[in-house]
């Protein structure tokens, strides 16, 4: 499981590192969110992976750590906040610079709009 | 009441911003404006008391809802964080005030925004919680986003896109250094977390030297390293002249946090000497960068941005060396330097709205309305900034160059000085441009008002009063370096035996975190 675990956790941080670096607003925004999903499952997996262990003593015969569970939750909620928030900035930086370029240029292979 | 004082500079913004957005558009501007500046004063003079509490020197913590350290959250008062709260509330004076002559009403929920920004960076310098540290910093960060864009228009937008992503990034990795050092040492709160890395196996050192490092680099992005720093310069050019001035704090957020964590967390372990490596090597490097920049620079505001990094080039390379007489230094140096930028930004504003189209741009323009009042201010800034002697920039600098000890001279000393001679440079051309090579027509606008003055007024007077009170400063900075000097006694103020033991046994219930 951990060599499955860390397969996606890397798959995902690659797949946002790249889109990341692109030139347009909306892969940089997807980027963002699949480099936040690979980080939540990364900081979910800082307890240890455990199956059939609920983060509550006495629950199960092994508890899991709890903490991580809180972590994640406060990353997505402040994750989804942000994404929410550079969705819309992105829309405002298209209609005022009049492009989706990061730099507000207008791209080559598309021409002037 | 007074232990529970500690909460109040984040409990007192946190109501500030409450209350500003609720009654935003209910009250007229003039109201809002007192009560912004009425609780923003509040905040100076409750920072004041927790800045005379902890000069006794005794480190106080406030764990939230009485859960108590290692499980629960702390808040932590030193003489560091007091001396950085203090600040934060001094320069949020004159921004707040220089806003309220007209900056706050070209877009929505500017005091709220303020207040937010404000909780956070005083949450950030209180926390004695690692992820707590994370929270704060989002909290700031998503207060600075809407205030860099504040009033809109091309270049915030553009310059606000890159720092937002930029930021979001920068989160992502803070995260992923938390998962790191929590799957390592099994602990969020930091004074317990240096007593873990303090006796931890030899499997694990590697683990905790690379979330180490990896902190370290998202605070040196926070704070404008080297080679992080290229967002900086745009972002601070085209933010707003209050929040520019505000910004000038946010850098010095990620110095705080890397000293805290230097002298707290990594003290002895063997990731210091990976961290100081790279921060006196990023520190001197962003030293000589910035310089170049601040000749380079064909804008008032760009060439301010570039002095803002010439100090925090100057100040990690003084946290890199590790000694208490270089933080105590450093500490003496950091918030003549804030502030002084703070109203550099401010007198910029000024001078840029009474040459007409010309602005801030360093080309011949119209001759100022009040080049008396304006020149006066610019000078007095420039000297400070630059280090020369009557103002406490030139006692900082001779502090820190006194504390920097054997070869390490050999690359401080010319650099440094030599970075001081560019600013010096830089502004006396910048001086000449504005006050002297002047067409002779005037632009009948953008007339200096009182608010803005005192605004102004009350950063710049920092620079003469830190020379008056020269004295009580640097010992109560050497003070502060002595006491960042003995981790020991905080992990031992805030874990007692008892607590120690209560942890360890909570570790060895089957199934304990690895």
């Amino acid at each position: 499981m951990e060599a499955l675990f860390s397969l996606v956790v890397g798959v995902l941080t690659a797949s946002g590192v790249y889109l990341l670096l692109r030139a347009r607003t909306f892969p940089v925004i997807i980027g963002l969110s699949l480099l936040s999903y690979a980080v939540n499952l990364f900081l979910f997996s800082s307890g240890g992976l455990r199956t059939n262990a609920a983060p509550v003593i006495g629950a199960s015969l092994a508890p899991t750590d709890p903490l991580p569970h809180a972590l994640v939750l406060t990353a997505i909620v402040i994750g989804f906040a942000m994404t929410a928030f550079v969705v819309i900035l992105a829309v405002r930086a298209r209609s005022e610079l009049g492009s989706d370029h990061v730099d507000g240029q207008h791209g080559e292979e598309e021409g002037p709009r | 009441m007074s232990q529970h004082l500690i909460a109040l500079p984040i409990v007192l913004p946190m109501l500030a911003a409450l209350v500003l957005v609720l009654l935003a558009g209910r009250i007229p501007d003039r109201h809002q404006r007192l009560l912004s500046v009425a609780f923003t004063a509040l905040l100076v003079l409750v920072n004041l008391a927790l800045l005379s509490r902890a000069s006794g020197g005794e480190v106080a913590f406030y764990a939230l809802g009485n859960w108590q350290a290692p499980f629960g959250i702390v808040l932590m008062l030193d003489r560091l964080s007091a001396l950085m709260l203090t600040l934060t509330s001094v320069l949020a004076v004159g921004c707040v005030l220089f806003a309220c002559a007209g900056d706050d009403t070209r877009g929505s929920y500017f005091h709220a925004l303020f207040q937010l920004q404000l909780m956070g960076l005083d949450g950030a310098f209180l926390t004695g919680d690692i992820f707590n540290l994370f929270v704060f910093f989002e909290i700031l960060l998503l207060a600075s986003y809407a205030l860099l864009m504040h009033g809109g228009g091309k270049a915030r937008i553009g310059a606000g896109l890159h720092y937002v992503v930029l930021n979001m990034t920068g989160s992502a990795l803070f995260l992923v250094a938390l998962g790191v050092l929590y799957g390592a040492t099994g602990t969020l709160n930091m004074a317990d977390m240096a007593r873990r890395v303090a006796s931890l196996s030899s499997d694990q050192t590697a683990l905790v030297t690379a979330g180490g490092l990896l902190l370290i680099v998202v605070f040196s992005l926070k704070a404008a390293l080297l080679p992080l720093y290229f967002w900086l310069p745009h972002a601070y050019a085209a933010a707003p002249a209050p929040v520019a001035a505000l910004f000038a704090i946010m850098t010095k957020v990620g110095l705080y946090a890397i000293l805290r964590m230097q002298t707290l967390v990594f003290a002895g372990s063997p990731a210091a000497p990976a961290i100081d490596t790279w921060l006196w090597w990023s520190g001197l490097a962003t030293l000589a960068l910035a310089a170049v920049g601040v000749l380079a620079a064909r804008d008032l505001r760009t060439l301010i941005a570039y002095l803002v990094l010439i100090s925090v080039g100057t100040l990690l390379a003084g946290t890199a060396l590790q000694s208490p007489a270089a933080n105590a230094a450093l500490l003496y140096y950091l918030p003549h330097t804030t502030l002084i930028c703070g109203a550099l930004f401010l007198i910029a504003e000024l001078i840029g709205r009474q040459r007409g189209k010309a602005g801030t741009h360093l080309v011949r323009g119209r001759r100022l309305y009040q080049r008396f009042l304006l020149g006066g201010l610019f000078l007095v800034a420039a000297i400070a900034v630059a280090g020369l002697p009557p103002m406490a920039g030139a006692l900082g600098k001779l502090m820190l160059l006194q504390a920097v000890e054997g070869s390490a001279r050999l690359w401080f000393w010319p650099l440094l000085l030599l970075a001081g001679l560019c600013t010096l440079v830089a502004l006396s051309r910048a001086g000449s441009v504005f006050f002297w090579a002047s067409y002779r027509g005037e632009v009948a606008t953008g007339r200096v008002s009182r608010t803005q003055l005192s605004g102004v007024l009350w950063l710049l007077a920092s620079a003469p009063l830190l020379v008056l009170f020269g004295g009580p400063m640097s010992a109560f900075t050497l003070a502060t370096a002595q006491q960042l000097a003995q981790p020991q006694a905080v992990i031992a103020e805030l874990l007692g035996d008892a607590a120690a033991a209560q942890a360890s046994q909570f570790h060895e219930i089957p199934g304990e975190a690895p």
